[in-house]
């Protein structure tokens, strides 16, 4: 039946000589000569094919392993608590109560989304949400942190509408809404965007699976799409290893997604796991067939025999080593009895998803691939999964650090003129609320459905995304993922414990109790010690925090190598929180309500002079200092307090300060729903010790601004007293001014801003570079 | 008044999820005998007047750089169609 020559095991045997494309496969000298030595022979160039795609940085973690051991190993008995699956399966799994769990994890679509924005950010989408149903679970949301070059820069101009594009046609195809995420613009993303997938699911107890191939003679099958020549680009130098010319030799690098096909298979899952039909199963990602067997096998009983030619394909050329790579999307694996194949095979056929039965899980340590029953891999699947090369790449502080950190935003030329009167304060705002990385986001995220399923109790622009999971209680869970780049190119360290302090904020914010974490680590290339090292400090950074603040990192994903021409990204480490809601009813919005005229508005939290790193000195071009002191004690009172107002219905009304400070949040909280306010600033300046302009602009963390009625003023400020934590009452919510009017110690007495035209400035920034949306 | 016809198919080697649609339902309506489908697109450009070499030579770019996405799709022919 093959049109090419084989390369069995027997014939590698007999030919020691034969010259292999391990280079070309992005293998190095020493990594080659590992794989002789354990297959002590040359490998097949299947086997060859297997082992440089699943020791690749991206399947084997080589640089990133040793650092990543701290998320295991910085944890208590009390972290442990409410976790049900930790790092290592396709996702983490915590409990929720009543039975029901949950799962997320944050995966990276980046270079897939350069390449070809529309599929790259689908597949992105495609491939996390397979990761939730591989663990039992339905999914139920999906969020999106993308960040971009300069705005006007060609080249986002290419990849924005794409990639938005993508995750609406795939996300709103599967009926998932999309409840968040973020939307950065920075040159430092210019030809390297970042594509982040987050993927939310929920479970029983009872429909946990995991990836394993267990019980001896159990079969294996692999279902859902065809195997094509998708995402196999370099891989097709192994064509010329086939022996045979005149087959096709440039292959795609890029998948094409097909969101209809993905939602049959999730719902044929669920069917399959409610009768209880599969013993463990593994989503199709990176590496394809090579992933799932060598990791099903090594995880389970620790043999699996294979008959490659079993494998449905939708392009008849391609060769062993081309199947065992193919990224064909919409695909699974899974173990069954042989009991259970028949009923197995009415669920699918009622589905109608196409499989095929590729073999069986054996007992011998070895997973043996046949072709046309002449075996071409034999080897132990371990060596392939997990025993691939760790590194301990050298790594050091960069020279240029100290240079960063000392240039400091105040003594800058960009601190010339800081706006100071009434009316200059007030034009900053409008300018900040109006630079594209404050401005509205709806261009992108109307694009996408957020309401879907009708369990959607919150979402983009509010502070976190909340979804509810039993309707006949009210629990849900509420998420959100943050990273400000720009903290973290200051202090690597401390820019990772930020992002994680900014997304618990978040969480609790909206009143949910964060339990778990998922980050997606963005960095540039390993190899680089200064960026090595930047790695380093943000893994133990966040590590250090989670310890701190109590909640595990549960899964995620590392993303290296992100520079093009010798320029990295800034290190991005993404993370994502989720938290608990007994009840979304409970659930805080993030805008003051219409018909909360005259509710008190109270600041928690203190300010310090932190403009380092901020959107003002983004404003003014300037990016040194030191990023915001980290203080995760006051954020996890500062929590305690949110989610206790929330629970006990005390405030109406919660927002986080982050990029932008107090501005930014007074500006948000009037724009979600079309309402002023009248505030002063003299209390807090006093107070704190601070000027207008620092009041207004400082990114000092532990800060949050809620609105709450003056029946509960008391109740509030006993609460806030009781925990030693600092509120001041900063003004009222003015819904018949239709404006922000805010007083302080200026010259020229008060600035008003009329809302129309700050919303007019502040959501004309997208459509302006993009146009009308494409439907 | 003479047409261009640009044709553009998806690269044979990737996946064509409406074509695959297509092909399943087929049968379902009682076509049978058909072993695959695969969908692409036909564009129609006008012409007023006649169609010069210059003009075949900027539609071939058109349908090269912007009718098709050469990372997934290929142009299979740019045509002149006379009057009907």
């Amino acid at each position: 039946m093959s049109e090419f020559n084989i390369d069995t095991v027997e014939n590698a045997g007999a030919t020691p000589d034969t010259d292999l494309p391990w280079a070309e496969l992005g293998l190095k000298q020493d990594e080659y000569a590992r794989i002789l030595e354990i297959l002590g022979r040359r490998p097949t160039a299947a086997e060859l094919a297997m082992y440089s795609v699943m020791w690749s940085e991206h399947c084997s973690y080589k640089s990133s392993k040793v650092h990543l051991r701290q998320f295991g190993e910085k944890v208590t008995e009390e972290m442990k608590k409410d976790l049900m699956v930790g790092i290592g399966e396709n996702a983490g799994v915590t409990d929720l109560g009543d039975g029901w769990a949950v799962t997320f994890k944050i995966e990276s679509h980046n270079h897939p989304s350069f390449v070809e924005p529309y599929q790259g950010a689908a597949t992105g989408i495609g491939g996390i949400v397979r990761d939730i149903i591989s663990m039992g679970a339905r999914p139920v949301a999906v969020m999106d942190p993308l960040r971009f070059g300069d705005i006007d820069h060609p080249d986002t101009q290419r990849v924005l509408p794409g990639v938005v594009a993508g995750i609406g046609g795939y996300g709103n195809s599967l009926g998932l809404p999309n409840v968040g995420g973020e939307v950065v613009f920075d040159s430092v993303y210019q030809q390297n965007p970042l594509v982040n997938a987050l993927a939310v699911g929920v479970l029983k107890h009872e429909d946990l699976r995991l990836a394993n191939a267990s019980g001896v003679g159990n079969k294996v099958v692999l279902f859902g799409a065809r195997t094509g020549g998708d995402g196999i680009g370099g891989a097709s130098v192994l064509a010329s290893e086939s022996f045979d010319d005149a087959k096709p030799s440039k292959r795609p690098a890029v998948q094409v997604g097909d969101p209809f096909a993905e939602k049959v298979l999730i719902e044929c899952c669920l069917e399959l796991f409610h009768h209880n039909l599969v013993e463990g199963i593994q989503d199709l990602g990176a590496a394809g067939i090579s992933c799932a067997t060598s990791e099903l096998a090594s995880n389970g009983d620790g043999g699996m025999h294979v008959e490659l030619t079993n494998v449905l394909l939708r392009d008849p050329s391609l060769t062993p080593g081309e199947i065992l790579m193919s990224e064909s999307q919409e695909r699974m694996m899974a173990v069954v009895t042989p009991d259970n194949a028949a009923a197995f095979e009415t669920v699918l056929s009622k589905w109608g998803v196409e499989f095929s039965w590729l073999g069986e899980v054996t007992d011998t340590g070895r997973l043996i691939i046949d072709w046309d029953g002449e075996t071409i891999v034999d080897v132990d699947p371990r060596t392939v999964a997990h025993d691939g090369p760790v590194y301990e790449r050298p790594y050091h502080r960069p020279a240029w650090q100290d240079q960063l950190q000392s240039a400091a935003f105040r003594t800058s030329a960009a601190a010339k003129h800081l706006p100071a009167t009434a009316e200059e304060l007030g034009q900053a705002v409008v300018e900040l609320m109006s630079s594209p990385n404050m401005a509205d986001k709806s261009w992108v995220t109307d694009q996408f459905d957020r309401f879907v399923g009708g369990n959607t109790a919150l979402s983009q622009p509010d502070d976190a995304g909340v979804i509810r999971v039993d309707d006949t209680t009210g629990l849900g869970v509420g998420l959100a993922t943050d990273c400000n780049d720009r903290y973290a190119y200051l202090d690597p360290y401390r820019g990772a414990q930020l992002a994680l302090a900014e997304a618990y904020r978040n969480v609790a914010t909206a009143g949910a109790v964060p339990l778990a974490v998922s980050d997606c680590l963005n960095f540039g290339s390993p190899e680089d010690p200064e960026i090595m090292w930047q790695f380093a400090e943000a893994v133990r950074g966040l590590s250090d925090a989670c310890m701190q603040l109590g909640i595990p990192v549960t899964g995620g994903n590392v993303s290296l190598y992100n520079q093009t021409a010798g320029r990295a990204i800034h290190p991005t480490p993404v993370v994502g929180v989720l938290g608990k809601f007994d009840d979304v009813s409970r659930r805080t919005p993030s805008g003051f309500q219409r018909w909360a005229d005259g509710q008190a508005i109270y600041l928690l939290g203190t300010t310090a002079d932190e403009l380092d790193g901020s959107e003002f000195a983004r404003l003014r071009g300037h990016l040194g200092g030191q990023p915001p002191a980290v203080d995760l004690e006051a954020e996890k009172t500062l929590g305690d307090i949110l989610i206790n107002a929330s629970r006990d219905g005390m405030i109406d009304a919660a927002h986080d300060l982050s990029e932008g400070g107090l501005a930014a949040a007074l500006a948000e909280m009037s724009l979600r729903f079309g309402v002023g306010s009248r505030t002063s600033l003299h209390e807090l300046c006093e107070r704190d010790g601070v000027d207008p302009f620092t009041a207004l602009f400082s990114e000092s963390q532990a800060r949050v601004l809620v609105a709450l009625p003056r029946s509960e003023e008391l109740r509030f400020t006993d609460m806030t007293t009781a925990r030693g934590f600092p509120a001041l009452r900063l003004g009222v919510v003015d819904a018949e001014s239709g404006g922000i009017e805010v007083t302080g110690a200026f010259a020229d007495g008060s600035f008003g801003i009329s809302l129309d035209e700050l919303k007019a400035a502040w959501s004309a920034v997208l459509p302006s570079r993009f146009g009308a949306v494409e439907g | 008044m003479p047409t261009i016809l640009v044709e553009v198919m998806p690269k044979p080697e990737i996946l064509d999820p409406q074509g695959k649609a297509i092909a399943n339902a087929l049968p379902h309506r009682g076509f049978t005998g058909f072993s695959g489908v695969r969908q692409g697109k036909r564009f129609e450009l006008s012409v007023e007047g006649e169609v010069t070499e210059e003009l075949l030579e900027s539609a071939r770019a058109a349908a090269a750089e912007m009718l098709s996405n050469p990372v997934i799709e290929d142009v299979v022919s740019v045509t002149v169609a006379e009057d009907q």
